[in-house]
């Protein structure tokens, strides 16, 4: 037999899901954004291009991923990805063994460098990639393993 | 109502590095209560970043990015005394943007 606080609790997170649902498409067309839901939900490297309609990515030494061999906390994980080509639009940071693997997409014009930091969570020790996206539709990347210590998803 | 993102942006001889902080829990939705119930997953989902008000970079994030995020870039030909505008909108919905000046 549930008890009153749980079904209260419950009835409140099932308000909280539906005004989620409703409010978040009508947001996305106020921005004129894009929020790429598929890409997030991914599970592997292919599915992520699939979903955000890229071609086979191919490694490549012109891609710099930055991160620790040791992270001994997984919640804070420092993850640098640059590149020293010209015409990439878009940069990818991937923890292979999150439950989704695409961590963070940056989109910039010619006026910012490709190279970007910043931290991320990591579930276990994982590769770690860095994808750039060419403007000519060529996607590379390079790869890192990374030790987690302590995971930082469930923790 | 969400703290403000700490922004610094320096200039350097014909760029400038900017850092900063966002304030937000970026819960991972992986996480249980002390009653084994998953804690929905609450993070930021897009970044939008302007210079003297033309966008220059936008991010989009999953909730893996890190709690309180921290970001660092180099913009191109940006000087001391340019506007930076740093916004975000979080999967509730929940927005914030916050201003520096480029020293």
């Amino acid at each position: 037999m549930p008890s009153r606080r749980d079904l209260l609790g419950h009835s409140a997170r099932i308000a909280t899901l539906l005004a989620a649902a409703g409010l978040l498409p009508e947001l996305a067309r106020a921005q004129g954004s894009s929020y790429p839901s598929a890409a997030f939900e991914a599970k592997t490297m292919a599915d992520v291009m699939k979903a955000l309609g890229a071609g086979v990515p191919a490694e490549s030494k012109d891609v710099t991923i930055t991160a620790p061999d040791i992270a001994e906390n997984g919640a804070v994980v420092p993850v640098g990805a640059s590149t020293g080509l010209a015409g990439v639009r878009r940069i990818l940071i991937l923890v292979e063994k999150n439950p989704a693997i695409l961590s963070a997409m940056f989109n910039f014009t010619d006026a910012v460098e490709p190279s970007f930091s910043t931290r991320v969570k990591m579930d276990q020790s994982s590769n770690v990639y860095a994808v750039a996206m060419m403007s000519d539709g060529r996607v590379l990347f390079a790869h890192k393993e990374v030790r987690v210590t302590l995971g930082g998803c469930a923790g | 109502m969400s703290e403000p993102t700490r922004i610094r942006a320096q200039a350097g001889a014909d760029k400038a590095t900017v850092r900063m902080l966002m304030t937000h829990e970026m819960e991972s939705g992986q996480r249980k209560d002390a009653s084994g119930k998953i804690i929905p997953a609450w993070f930021i989902r897009e970044v939008s970043v302007q210079l003297n008000g033309k966008p220059v970079m936008t991010a989009q994030w999953g909730p893996a990015v890190s709690k309180n995020p921290f970001l660092q870039f180099t913009i191109k030909g940006a000087k001391a005394g340019d506007k930076l505008t740093v916004s975000w909108v979080d999967n509730r919905g929940d927005r914030r943007s916050d201003e520096a000046t480029i020293a």
